[in-house]
């Protein structure tokens, strides 16, 4: 359970002359500051004894609303939970201790997981190579889109800078597009969650540089028509990027590369069970066709056989002189690609279709199960993939009942809320991602709080406009929060 | 039921726009826009002189729940864009069609050929987006 006490923030608490032994610095080390640069105050840090501080963050870490502790369908995040085998694993010494700058000869143990981590990434989308190097989802979509620029650079093709992103995108593809300089062109879905193909061919051109779909879609639907349009987008001389933000729905079961993509990037902190949310690390590994393989970012892990032995080693820009280059100081997050190494160890060939399976067949049974108790689908005509959408714009009509108020009741429930409000096309929209690790149970309690929601709400004529009533902190003024940002504590 | 004024035209982006003595156009977003995006708190406007085209993005409208763009019903040249709109974004959500107005433009073209509705035709559409 969430610990309900409103927590002070430990500057609140901090009263002259306490220390705190077990948390205090050591005695000050002499550090060859120059004197003009060493400050004449003292900071401004709390001063509290060891028991205050020791419950301050006790408490504090009771307030956690996470995967270990509470379902969490937040849809598009995919909210799995992460095995501990594969915390433990990562955490070996010669894996934790291993320094990135130390000799290849020294950590081939390492390089070798990684290198088929790329193999095994490579089989399970069907790309010919991967570079593991982009350290988050958004990092991963920079690469890809950076180097659909490259290609079309490199080949004399210098008018070729929009993008095509579809209406239902994630808000980062049309950033990222920016990014990379293009120009981002928008293209409408049809009733049924698919790309309007009329609307696509007319968009497409001698400055199409590619277009970046999500498949799944961010609707919770699978883009049926997805090898005409990938047909349509190569005729005109452009590139296909796939977000690989839902890949968990299409796991080992249908290949990006066999749909016809030329660059992917995968959240391997998703789709492959490494811990996320609050901010990463993550990791946004990037996988490509035989078009884009010459400009992958650096470094790759090679592997070559010498005196009857597999050696792996970095491949850099001697190898790779039309690379993108270098995205971060070393080669991502290597703690992250562990963790992902492992899982996909575990979980096999056969177990990755078992996670597609089991991530469609929750958020099927989760759907149907709503459905019936009274929601509204936003796409009642289509199965879902690993998510779906349901749309509170009638309940919000007649009872006042928001798709916010809905998300706030459930954290009453000791449910995480789904995500709101996205896809922007749908209105009063939630976007449940279930996940494969949830149980059937697990599943029916949520539609339990589901339905008395809507019952109290429809029937008893409850208003959940003041809920969530047992945490913490209740609703928030998030528009206060936008406008006056400021949230330096200032000792009174 | 959304508030509409009846001197007003309205695009299928949600914008109105008021045909001004001297030739020029000011232009919003509906009532039914402010209330589907919610309280704003961030608005980017274009500059004066900028020439626009229209059905290309002229303006940013962020709220708590999204960052949405505002399309030029027209095409033309920017002639006065309302700077209180900087300090007080909420004047759309209170007022969208007097203290909420975004910019007055210029059209370079004829405006009978552009693509706009009378208030009766604005509320048919919400009224079919409502069904």
């Amino acid at each position: 359970m969430i610990n309900k006490i409103a927590e002070k923030l430990i500057f609140e608490k901090s009263r002259s002359g306490r220390r705190a032994f077990a948390q205090a610095p050591m005695a000050s080390a002499e550090v060859g500051i120059p004197a003009m640069y060493l400050r004449k105050d003292r900071p401004n840090l709390p001063e509290a004894s060891e028991l205050q501080t020791v419950r301050h963050f006790t408490r504090l870490s009771q307030k956690n609303f996470s995967i270990d502790t509470q379902f969490y369908p937040l849809g598009s995040c995919t909210m799995k939970y992460n095995p501990r085998a594969c915390n433990a694993l990562a955490l070996l010494p010669g894996f934790a201790g291993r320094h990135p700058l130390g000799p290849e000869s020294h950590g081939q143990g390492f390089l070798r997981c990684m290198y088929e981590l790329q193999e095994m990434l490579k089989g399970v989308t069907g790309m010919k190579g991967v570079s593991l190097t982009p350290m988050a989802g958004a990092q991963g979509e920079l690469a890809g889109v950076a180097m659909i620029r490259a290609y079309h650079e490199a080949r004399g093709d210098h008018q070729r800078k929009e993008i095509l992103v579809p209406d239902a995108a994630h808000g980062t593809n049309p950033a990222t597009a920016t990014m990379c300089g293009c120009v981002v062109r928008e293209i409408p879905t049809d009733k049924d969650g698919d790309v309007d193909i009329d609307a696509l061919k007319a968009a497409l051109g001698p400055k199409t540089a590619g277009i970046m779909l999500t498949n799944p879609s961010t609707l919770g639907v699978f883009e049926r028509r997805i090898a005409e349009v990938a047909t349509l987008v190569h005729e005109a001389g452009g590139l296909l990027y796939y977000d690989g933000a839902n890949l968990n729905a299409i796991l080992g079961k249908v290949r990006p590369g066999d749909m016809g993509f030329d660059v992917i990037h995968m959240n391997l902190h998703k789709t492959f069970s490494t811990p996320h949310g609050g901010g990463g690390p993550g990791s946004g590994a990037v996988g490509v066709g035989n078009r884009l393989l010459p400009f992958l970012p650096i470094p790759l892990v090679g592997a070559a056989e010498k005196d009857g032995k597999t050696v792996f080693r970095w491949l850099a820009e001697n190898e790779l002189p039309q690379s993108i280059g270098r995205l971060s100081g070393f080669m991502g997050n290597a703690g992250v690609l562990l963790r992902a190494y492992v899982y996909m160890r575990m979980v096999g060939r056969d177990g990755m279709e078992r996670i597609a399976e089991y991530a469609t067949l929750n958020a099927n049974y989760l759907m149907v199960r709503l459905a019936d108790a009274g929601f509204e689908l936003a796409f009642p005509g289509r199965r879902a993939s690993h998510e779906f959408i349901i749309t509170m714009r009638k309940e919000a009509r007649t009872y006042d009942l928001t798709a916010m108020d809905v998300a706030k009741a459930l954290l009453d429930w000791n449910y995480h809320a789904p995500t709101t409000y996205f896809p922007l096309l749908v209105p009063e929209c939630l976007l449940i991602e279930p996940t494969e690790t949830e149980s059937k149970e697990t599943l029916d309690g949520f539609v339990d709080a589901m339905i008395a929601i809507l019952t109290d709400a429809r029937e008893n004529g409850v208003s959940f406009k003041e809920a969530p009533y047992n945490m913490p902190v209740r609703r928030l003024d998030d528009v206060k929060a936008a406008r006056q940002l400021d949230i330096r504590f200032e000792p009174g | 039921m959304s508030e509409m004024p009846g001197d007003l035209e309205y695009t299928k982006e949600h914008e109105w726009l008021r045909r001004e003595d001297d030739g020029s156009v000011t232009v919003g977003i509906t009532d039914h826009a402010q209330a589907q995006l919610g309280d704003l708190v961030y608005v980017e406007l274009p500059e004066i002189d900028q020439e626009l085209e229209a059905e290309g993005e002229m303006a940013v409208v962020e709220s708590v729940k999204a960052a949405s763009d505002v399309y030029a019903p027209v095409s033309g040249v920017v002639v006065a864009v309302n700077h209180d709109l900087t300090d007080d974004p909420e004047s759309i959500n209170t007022d969208p069609y007097g203290d909420g107005w975004i910019v007055r433009i210029q059209p370079s073209d004829d405006l009978d050929s552009a693509d706009l509705m009378s208030p009766d035709e604005y509320q048919a559409m919400l009224d079919e987006l409502d069904a």
